[in-house]
């Protein structure tokens, strides 16, 4: 029953949209229902931390494997949680001095923003920064020339590593820049050149290919053939 | 064939080398310019690509006063790409004397907001808060937030971070759907960013009366996916950091042009100093490449043998 209330909800909601792109007066039941999504969107931060808490309390209970990193998970949850939700440190908002809880939860002197500049900022910045070395080591190990396809990936990646640098202007500075049937041999403009046609071409063929097969998707959404989007269980699958 | 042999050696002894000995040379490669830029403060030059002039054409040709909606939609994973590209915008923003709106799509992106305002305009006290500038801040709801704000800005704010309804903020008077801005501004590391930007706000707005003009920074793996948008519904695309070292080389010739005296900042330099340490673990990535293949052919050439 619920699913086909959720069924119901989503095929009506389709509608709604499509319709208000065609009947004038229609047009604010758009914003309407882009509202609904708006507060489904917020509602989901909730049930996505529900089901966090569920998860880890899971897997320290049975002690499963990587239980510690669950704990600690659940701790850094909760303790970001609770300075977010209460506020602590937070500096009163010039608007209301009086009132503690006036001030936004991430101003600058607060728990939370603590958390931001000193705990999440670096230890994101450095999981980014340490692909470098992960690439690094798969280039020397996995990128070979094996074929002539491989050939062509190796020459292109050589092309635009160093033509997105000042390493391309230097190697081919030599290369006239003002004579137009030579100029493009330069690393920097061959780089753009391979940016602009090659990867643009490929990735309109992509762009329009992935419209076409949303566009799919939501018509079976709307009629309820697709009900994959309710999880497991759902019935209907893929259609 | 000893000499054969010693090849095949070497070969083998580079293919079996322990990867911490790459994890140091990337090292190496990263940190010597970082502190080679720091002592000398010497930059490359910079020669801007078409989609970078056309992102810096957007904001200078406006005039002055008019508003640009600066959304930040990235955090602090992808803050060292997008940072410096973010601070060049707003820079080059208050600089032309424009007034600035900045929003977030994502969770994380409110102190980046702060903190990319204090770095821009906190020397600045003629830029008054809801005067010349305003902090809407994060809204859940990705695409929702696009087209409640196409509507009506207030329906997907209500107010600023600062509580104050939207109606009472100076510098937003007049200003009723997304396509009454000047300018749309997103600096995007993702979903959602750019692209839904693009398909949400400004595509609906060019077959109407007043197109939204629009500017787009990205991370060197979204930008592939960006540029088929440029230049029917972007004016322009800083891509990476290798974009906004050349925003930003844009920016300070423009003050240098204004006044030669003037010494720019190194927090205005960011980009552009970054590229050093970008240009030589590029370097080292080919080289790995090169002696990588050079280690399996040579290999496998002995096998042939063999």
């Amino acid at each position: 029953m619920s699913r086909s209330i959720a069924v119901l909800v989503a095929g009506v909601a389709a509608v709604v949209m499509v319709l208000s792109k065609f009947i004038v007066p229609m047009e604010s039941a758009e914003t309407t229902v882009a509202e609904w999504f708006n507060a489904a969107a917020a509602i989901a931060f909730v049930l996505g931390g529900a089901s966090l808490l569920k998860m880890n309390l899971l897997t320290i209970s049975a002690r499963g494997p990587g239980w510690g990193y669950a704990a600690v998970t659940l701790v850094a949850f909760l303790a970001t949680l609770g300075v977010g939700l209460f506020k602590v440190g937070v500096p009163p908002s010039a608007a209301f001095p009086d009132h503690r809880m006036g001030g936004t939860p991430d101003a600058e002197g607060g728990a939370l923003w603590w958390i931001y500049e000193y705990l999440m900022s670096p230890i994101t910045g450095t999981l980014f920064a340490m692909l470098a070395f992960y690439v690094a080591s798969a280039a020397f190990r996995a990128f070979r020339a094996k074929n002539a396809a491989a050939i062509f990936l190796l020459v292109t990646a050589f092309v635009v590593l160093l033509g997105r640098t000042y390493a391309g202007v230097f190697v081919t500075s030599w290369i006239p820049d003002d004579v137009p049937w030579v100029s493009w041999l330069r690393l920097e403009n061959l780089s753009a050149v391979i940016m602009s046609v090659f990867t643009t071409a490929g990735t309109r063929a992509m762009i329009i290919g992935i419209a076409i097969g949303v566009a799919a998707t939501g018509i079976k959404i709307m009629i309820g053939l697709d009900r994959s989007y309710l999880g497991a269980g759902a019935g209907g699958g893929n259609g | 064939m000893a000499t054969h042999a010693g090849h095949a050696s070497i070969f083998a002894r580079l293919d079996r080398i322990d990867r911490r000995w790459i994890f140091l040379a990337m090292f190496v490669a990263v940190a010597a310019p970082i502190l080679w830029v720091g002592v000398t403060g010497k930059t490359f030059p910079e020669a801007p690509t078409p989609a970078v002039q056309g992102a810096f054409d957007a904001v200078e040709s406006l005039p002055s006063g008019a508003r640009v909606l600066v959304s930040m939609d990235f955090d602090p994973a992808s803050a060292g790409e997008l940072q410096p590209m973010a601070t060049a915008i707003v820079r080059h923003c208050a600089l032309r004397g424009h007034r600035i709106c900045t929003m977030t799509l994502w969770p994380a992106g409110g102190p980046i907001i702060d903190g990319t305002m204090q770095d821009v305009l906190g020397d600045r006290p003629d830029y008054r808060y809801g005067e010349h500038w305003v902090n809407l801040g994060y809204r859940a709801g990705f695409e929702g937030v696009m087209k409640q704000m196409n509507s009506r800005v207030s329906l997907a704010y209500a107010t600023d971070v600062r509580q104050t309804p939207l109606e009472r903020i100076p510098m937003l008077e007049g200003i009723t759907g997304i396509a009454d801005f000047d300018l749309l501004v997103s600096i995007s590391a993702g979903y959602a960013g750019a692209k839904e930007w693009v398909q949400y706000s400004v595509s609906p707005t060019l077959t109407g009366s007043k197109p939204l003009r629009f500017v787009a920074g990205s991370t060197g793996v979204q930008t592939p996916q960006l540029i088929p948008y440029y230049p029917n519904q972007m004016a322009g695309i800083l891509g990476a950091i290798k974009g906004a070292a050349e925003y930003e080389y844009l920016v300070n010739e423009a003050v240098r042009k204004a006044d030669p005296s003037a010494i720019v900042p190194a927090k205005f330099q960011e980009a552009q100093r970054r590229m050093a340490p970008q240009l030589f673990g590029h370097v080292l990535m080919v080289a790995l490449i090169v002696l990588g293949n050079v280690v399996f052919f040579g290999l496998r050439n002995r096998e042939a043998r063999a």
